[in-house]
């Protein structure tokens, strides 16, 4: 098999291997805060069923809606698939769509999933809706120079914002792991993991309050096919958000080094292991915090901006 | 020690540094006054944890017993005297009341920091016999204009106790990696000053709360006399 069809193959693999296990993550981790509640919780393979009943639902759409409305869950359901196909899921090494963009299209991709969303929020006449979608639309507006500045630290520190090479400037050494530079964009990378996922401070992901709704009211109008595809999108999204932090900027080894198909296949648990343990780590910071007032998030990112200002600066003064 | 180990130990310096501003940060960010109580403590720890690296690797005994020290008073005693002198009322309050917004205070953060940073420039190629000086330098000074600016724009009692610490230890941190050799008493006794600061402190905030009613000290703009 020639080297350009075989990274075509892998690059399939990639995106089986994250619509498979992304409902997976988000079942493991809302059994893993349920257990730390010290409740019994939902079986793990609970977003699977979910799903799986949706798709056999019929879909009831408002008459006041438009394209738009319907448009939305499939945008949001594909582009976690484009941005896996540019990011390192399972191998070291850069595949075919690699160098087709960097973080910053990782960014894009995902921003335009969040606006079709948004749009379809309003779309539909809910009250709920546009409430949701203008504060999702808030702590956008306040998230976006973090995400900005953690792609400028992340160049700064790796000289690439490429997340292959980027992986694999910080894969050389323990010593390049521990730069102080890396380890602010980390935690500022992580604040603006939980602002961009709707988890606790930033908003409570099992609120079922539809007032204190920041994300989730979004999708509250979807019924059947859209609702299992804004489902098994916002599961997907977790998933590559989780790749990006773990494979890209915390631990980027585990990965498959070469072709063979036993070392890409074998990275798939080694991977997931990975994800676990984070999984329970952002569990126990779930569990130990409380959500912030809607006026309080300014202040969340406005620490995580700063975060990275200072990963800029202590590069640009040759700290680290 | 080899060229490879002392570069491990400045990797180990410089991520542990980035921590203790982090933790300094927080301190200033969080309006809960417990959350400040425990990131003043993880704060004192990372101060431990660069003595630790530093005793190893300049080899250093006087530096071990200043990790001890700071961790015995900073991390243990000083919160447990806090919570016990201050009472828990004072811990329970939702939210300090601070002078300028949190966002602001981010930002004039970072503009102590960069400050810091180019300050102590000169002084580090001042010092080139000093391994640590690189990183420990700009990061004390950074901790203690956070404290400072901490005491400035905080109105309450404890959160200002707080800076005063913070400012401390950043002092601590810059000069662990300039002076390696201080006797142990000196330590000693600049060590058990803290905690005695902070139950005179502790005590005089239970005593402002009992009067006033509260310990927001930026109220208290006049003398009251009893009648």
């Amino acid at each position: 098999m020639s080297p350009v069809a075989t990274h075509l193959l892998i690059n399939l693999v990639q995106v089986l291997f994250l619509l498979t296990f992304a409902p997976l993550l988000e079942g493991v981790l809302a059994r893993l805060e349920e257990m730390i509640q010290a409740k019994h919780g939902p079986s793990v393979f609970q977003p699977y069923r979910d799903i799986y009943k949706l798709f056999g639902k019929d879909e009831v759409v408002s008459e006041q809606s438009t394209w738009v409305f319907r448009f939305a869950p499939v945008i949001h359901f594909v582009m976690p698939l484009f941005v896996v196909l540019l990011i390192p899921a399972l191998t070291a090494y850069p595949l075919f769509f690699a160098f087709m963009g960097d973080m910053v299209a990782v960014g894009f991709l995902m921003g335009i999933g969040g606006f079709f969303v948004a749009l379809a929020a309003m779309d539909t006449g809910n009250v709920y809706g546009p409430v949701g979608a203008s504060r999702t639309r808030m702590v956008g507006f306040l998230a976006e120079p973090v995400f900005m500045m953690v792609f400028f630290s992340v160049s700064y520190v790796a000289n690439s914002t490429i997340p292959y090479i980027v992986t694999n400037a910080w894969a050389k050494s323990w010593a390049s792991m521990l730069q102080p530079a890396h380890l602010l964009v980390l935690i500022a990378f992580f604040m603006l993991f939980l602002a961009d996922e709707g988890r606790i401070p930033v908003d409570s992901p099992s609120g079922k309050v539809e007032i204190a709704m920041i994300g989730h009211s979004k999708s509250l109008e979807y019924s059947g096919t859209g609702a299992a595809l804004m489902k098994w999108g916002g599961a997907m999204k977790l998933m590559v958000l989780t790749i990006v932090f773990l494979n890209v900027l915390i631990t980027p080894w585990g990965l498959a080094t070469t072709t063979h198909w036993g070392d890409v296949l074998f990275a798939i648990p080694k991977v997931l292991g990975k994800m676990f343990l984070f999984l329970v780590a952002l569990a126990v910071v779930e569990t130990s915090l409380a959500k912030l007032r809607l006026f309080r998030i300014s202040e969340f990112l406005a620490a995580a901006f700063v975060i990275c200002l200072f990963a800029m600066s202590v590069r640009l003064v040759g700290i680290g | 020690m080899s060229t490879q180990m002392l570069e491990t130990a400045r990797a180990l310096d410089g991520f542990i540094a980035a921590l203790f501003v982090v933790f300094a940060l927080g301190a200033i960010v969080t309006r809960q006054m417990r959350g400040t109580l425990y990131l003043f403590a993880l704060h004192s720890l990372a101060l431990t944890a660069s003595a630790i690296v530093l005793a190893v690797a300049l080899h250093s005994p006087h530096l071990g017993w200043v990790a001890f020290i700071t961790f015995s008073t900073k991390v243990v005693a000083v919160p447990i005297v806090l919570s016990l002198a201050a009472g828990s009322e004072i811990y329970e309050r939702r939210e300090v009341d601070q002078v300028l917004t949190i966002p602001m205070s981010v930002l004039v953060a970072a503009v102590l920091a960069l400050i810091a940073w180019m300050a102590t420039l000169p002084l580090v190629h001042a010092v080139p016999d000093r391994p640590f000086a690189a990183i420990n330098l700009p990061t004390g000074l950074i901790s203690i204009l956070f404290g400072a600016f901490t005491v400035a724009v905080r109105r309450e009692g404890v959160a200002q106790l707080m800076g005063l610490l913070i400012m401390e230890s950043g002092a601590f941190f810059a000069s662990v990696s300039l002076v390696n050799e201080l006797s142990v008493i000196a330590e000693i006794a600049a060590a058990v000053d803290v905690p005695i600061a902070a139950l005179v402190i502790g005590l005089l905030i239970r005593n402002i709360h009992h009067v006033t009613g509260m310990t927001r000290v930026g109220s208290l703009s006049k003398l009251r006399e009893y009648p």
